[in-house]
């Protein structure tokens, strides 16, 4: 752990970056078993699996930044875990609104 | 059936991924990291969560107003470098000679501010337009024009600009004359035969065919002038005050000057994601201008 001391690694972005990395494996795997014809969605540009993963992550982080900066990350909700209890932030629902747009951009793009 | 895709080959550039994991992904990863914890130093973090990027995006913190004004300003010269180098880059290549020795006199004029490199050109620019030795600045006042990219904020954004076209416009011309090169002598034949105008023989031959060269030169030049540090660096330090402040620069100041990386680590993802979007519409745009594709019936 010592050799990568540098990387200041914590739990949070280590699932995230696990989830990610999934994500590219099963895309990976996708591609490679199930090759897959090019499609044109609303967007009117030919598109495959690869480019909607894409597009998805994109507007992801566009809508956790907008609502950060907009809406803000304000307590919504606690969970009783431990002594204190879990915060849920608002910034879960930005994740939630991502998800559903991902499968958008899936159905239609 | 439609026409499948096989991406098999992709797992050809593994080689590739794995070089680019150790340079690029893993500091990427890093930056990540960082933007979510606070340090003092000798390796020390502190969970923060999206505080930065709170205090990023909202404009009246310290960190939020200079994220915004040095966007703001840096968007305005990337516009402005575009405005001007992309027609003149135009003219220059329709202008060039298309044989003999000329040509190559040329092409290696043209080539000359390129291969000069930034921090070099920051220090030509910078002596030039001095008004006590520089022959800019000393002509210009001679003339009468107050010049002084030192103290008004007009003549150092004025000498950052002309400084960026002189090193850049050449590339742009420079693709445009490949792309004018690749133009077959027949459709020139057809428009004389036409009696087409020399606006017509631009408009629907040399514009459309330097289609995709232009975007080339368009993207290029945009991504370099967004990223842009050492040449206003060196000319005008950033000043006078912040007025030449690009966001580089900023981010070089806090991640560096200040030393706080998770501010720093913040305000580069965000920098990152504007520039991913950018790249990722301009080249969908262009490279499907013009493509007429009716859209799939759905099925019953």
């Amino acid at each position: 752990m010592e050799s990568i001391a540098w990387m200041a690694w914590t739990l949070p972005t280590a699932i995230f970056f696990a989830l990610l990395a999934c994500t590219l494996a099963v895309m990976t795997y996708l591609a490679a078993a199930y090759p897959e014809a090019e499609r044109v969605g609303v967007l009117r540009i030919p598109t495959t699996r690869g480019d909607r993963v894409f597009i998805s992550l994109i507007l992801a982080a566009v809508i956790h930044l907008l609502w950060i900066g907009l809406i803000g990350t304000d307590a919504i909700a606690m969970l009783p875990v431990g002594e204190e209890g879990l915060e849920i932030s608002s910034l879960w629902l930005a994740t939630a609104i991502s998800l559903v747009m991902a499968v958008i951009v899936f159905r239609t793009v | 059936m439609e026409k499948t895709i096989n991406q098999k080959a992709w797992f050809l550039v593994l080689p590739v991924f794995l070089l680019v994991a150790f340079s690029a992904v893993l500091p990427l990863m890093t930056v990540v990291n960082y933007s979510m914890q606070d340090t003092f130093g000798n390796n020390q973090f502190f969970w923060n969560g999206v505080g930065w990027f709170k205090e990023l995006l909202d404009p009246s913190t310290d960190l939020g107003s200079r994220f915004f004004a040095s966007l703001w300003r840096n968007l305005f010269f990337s516009a402005a470098i575009l405005a001007i180098e992309v027609p003149l880059g135009i003219v220059i290549a329709l202008s060039m000679p298309r044989q003999g020795w000329q040509v190559a006199a040329c092409l290696v004029i043209l080539a000359l501010p390129l291969l000069i490199p930034w921090n070099v050109v920051g220090t030509i620019w910078q002596i030039f337009g001095r008004p006590d030795i520089g022959l800019l600045g000393y002509a210009l006042n001679s003339l009468g024009i107050n010049y002084n990219y030192v103290s008004n904020d007009f003549d150092a954004w004025a000498t950052v600009i002309v400084m960026d076209v002189w090193h850049w416009t050449s590339l742009v011309a420079l693709l445009c004359y490949a792309g004018l090169k690749s133009i077959p002598e027949a459709y020139y034949q057809a428009a004389q035969i036409d009696g087409a105008s020399r606006w017509a023989v631009f408009a629907a031959i040399q514009l459309p065919k330097m289609n995709r060269v232009l975007l080339i030169a368009v993207l290029l030049r945009f991504m370099d002038s967004f990223m842009i540090y050492t040449e206003p660096f060196v000319v005008t330090g950033g000043g006078p005050g912040n007025s030449t402040t690009f966001i580089s620069i900023e981010l070089v100041k806090i991640a560096l000057g200040q030393f706080d990386l998770g501010k720093a680590a913040a305000m580069s993802l965000v920098y990152n994601l504007i520039i991913l979007i950018v790249c990722w519409v301009f080249y969908t745009v262009m490279t499907n201008a013009g493509v007429e594709r009716p859209m799939k019936e759905k099925k019953p």
